[in-house]
């Protein structure tokens, strides 16, 4: 029975990779989905013929109100909350392991309590073991709490600290105590210092808020992306601890996900992932003023209307659209697809650049977009679409403002020098479509905004989109 | 000293399956692959399932936070592979 169970865990970790197989192609993904679906199926059936699982009440009670919960978030979030959604995931997941790690830890206090010694089928409470439920605590409890003030981050109800010396302090005081405690516990006696264990479960909760405090709105993604590999690493060590290779196999898949995702952010945003976690946010390092920034633009923006953008469309061949994180706070998905279908059926051809780090976290401006039922042919890529530019005749900037910056290139003293950008300004004609002229993320002008090809039209995204598509039908 | 050598092996060989699988998702499919890892990373309520199913091991604090870790485990599960069908959805029809 034991090595069947094990084997249940097995085929539901080669579901598991089969299901990321599926994520290769928007067309296999759904199918990839379902069959990861089935894995944790045969997994949840697999731990209930478990040898020490004798009473079921509980179980359904805890999985029942998981689903509603679940089940009920996943329905009613919205496209535009999906890095909040992602984020407390990660934390509930991080959450799990620290929670299950430590129930491990009170019946293995009982086992080794009992008269006859250990419980059939309970591992040994060795050093390997010690050393695994640390691991699956620590990082459980970080993950736990540096979600969820990711997520409050993310909703705009914490801000970013005017100094981020306080937090340095603390995380290293904490990794210090840490590093300590740890081994103590594991060579002392694990069993013994519950208190200890109590302690430092508390100093990693603080720690996860300490580490994500300082980081910027605008390194969002990559902590999303960081805290998803941190859930899955929990899991793994909970693997260890429990050893479960199944858990073992996911917990890594998972931590491998979240890094790639991670490399490819920082990648993206030319930071390194030290700098982005210790850096503080880039606006408090290099940010101008608001009267440097008033001056910057000073009598050099060339404003449009939309009448004359209409016009401009009507007679291009190519326009790229090219949307950030301003286009989902406007909701103007679905009018930038309205406007998108129009050009077509005049024979223009019609792309979508896509920043990696456009919107909140990797992959989310094409979530929005497909949304709003963008085929996602038309999603170009930034390495695929920079080629294009100079022969596109309508650049539409469309909330977007850090990611098409030319100082990134051009001016070596800019706090985002080196980023790869969408490199907007080789079109003949840019219209950025924007409320005013605020800084981005980054809290530098724009360049590109004052450039001789450039148009400005202000306004709301969607507002401005549904006057060009009247003014299109009138012409 | 050999089981430690050998679960090490199958994490590390892990990472890199999935270092090669993950690689090949395309950047479109980025948020849909997160919200589906966190699904699959709800395969942490098998050891709560075991927590809580009142073995002999188990007392009440501990079957407590069995509980607790399978509500938090289901809602990634649940939350997680719906929200990602809810997307990709998005994304097949043309």
């Amino acid at each position: 029975m034991h090595s069947f169970i094990n084997f249940a865990y097995l085929v539901a970790a080669v579901l598991f990779i089969y299901g990321i197989k599926g994520m290769t192609t928007p067309k296999t993904a759904v199918r990839g989905n379902q069959l990861s679906a089935v894995g944790m199926l045969i997994a949840v059936i697999a731990a209930l013929l478990e040898q020490n699982v004798v009473s079921y009440l509980y179980i359904i009670m805890g999985i029942l109100i998981g689903a509603a919960i679940g089940t009920f978030l996943a329905k009613k979030v919205q496209m535009t909350s999906m890095p909040e959604m992602v984020a407390a995931l990660n934390g509930f997941g991080g959450g799990a392991s620290l929670l299950v790690a430590s129930a491990n830890y009170l019946e293995m206090q009982k086992a080794a309590a009992l008269p006859m010694g250990a419980i059939m089928g309970m591992p040994e409470a060795n050093m390997q073991w010690a050393i695994a439920l640390i691991f699956s605590i620590l990082i459980g409890a970080i993950t736990l709490t540096g979600s969820f003030v990711a997520v409050g981050k993310l909703m705009g109800k914490l801000g970013d600290p005017s100094s981020i010396g306080m937090f340095k302090a603390i995380v290293k005081v904490c990794f210090v105590l840490l590093l300590a405690g740890s081994a103590y516990f594991v060579y002392d006696g694990p069993l013994e210092n519950t208190d200890l264990l109590i302690v430092m479960v508390v100093i990693c909760l603080l720690l996860g808020v300490a580490l994500v405090i300082p980081i910027g709105g605008a390194d969002m993604p990559v902590v999303i992306a960081l805290l998803n590999s941190y859930s899955g690493l929990a899991g793994s060590a909970t693997g260890f601890v429990l050893g479960n290779n199944g858990l073992i196999i996911t917990g890594s898949l998972v931590g491998a996900s979240g890094l790639i995702l991670t490399t490819i952010m920082c990648k993206a945003m030319n930071r390194s992932l030290t700098n982005v976690l210790f850096g503080g946010s880039m606006a408090a390092q290099a940010g101008v003023s608001k009267d440097e920034n008033d001056a910057f633009y000073e009598g050099k923006v060339k404003v449009t209307s939309a009448d004359e953008v209409a016009m401009l469309l009507d007679s291009a061949k190519k326009v790229v659209f090219v949307p950030g994180y301003g286009l989902a706070v406007a909701q103007a998905q679905h009018a930038t697809r309205e406007l998108a279908s129009m050009l077509q059926k005049h024979d223009i051809d019609v792309k979508y650049a896509i920043h990696p780090v456009a919107g909140r976290m990797p992959g989310h401006m094409n979530v929005l977009l497909a949304e709003a039922e963008v085929p996602y042919e038309q999603l170009v890529e930034m390495d695929v679409i920079n080629p294009e530019f100079a022969q596109t005749d309508v650049a539409i900037v469309l909330g977007a403002n850090d990611v098409t910056n030319p100082a990134a290139s051009k001016d070596p003293n800019s706090p985002i020098f080196g980023m790869p950008i969408l490199e907007v300004a080789n079109a003949k004609t840019v219209i950025v479509v924007k409320r005013g002229l605020s800084p981005g993320f980054a809290g530098i002008p724009n360049e590109l905004f004052i450039n001789d090809n450039s148009l400005m039209v202000h306004g709301d995204a969607k507002l401005v989109l549904q006057e060009i598509i009247g003014a299109m039908k009138d012409l | 000293m050999e089981m430690l050598m050998l679960t090490l092996t199958i994490f590390v060989l892990a990472i890199f399956v999935g270092v090669e699988v993950i690689n090949k998702v395309p950047p479109t499919l980025h948020t849909p692959l997160m919200s589906g890892t966190n699904a699959i990373s709800g395969i942490v309520v098998v050891g709560a399932i075991i927590s809580s199913g009142g073995g002999e091991q188990t007392d009440g604090l501990s079957t407590f936070l069995g509980v607790l870790a399978i509500i938090l485990a289901c809602i990634n599960i649940f939350g997680g592979f719906t929200v990602t069908d809810r997307m990709l959805h998005m994304f097949k029809k043309k």
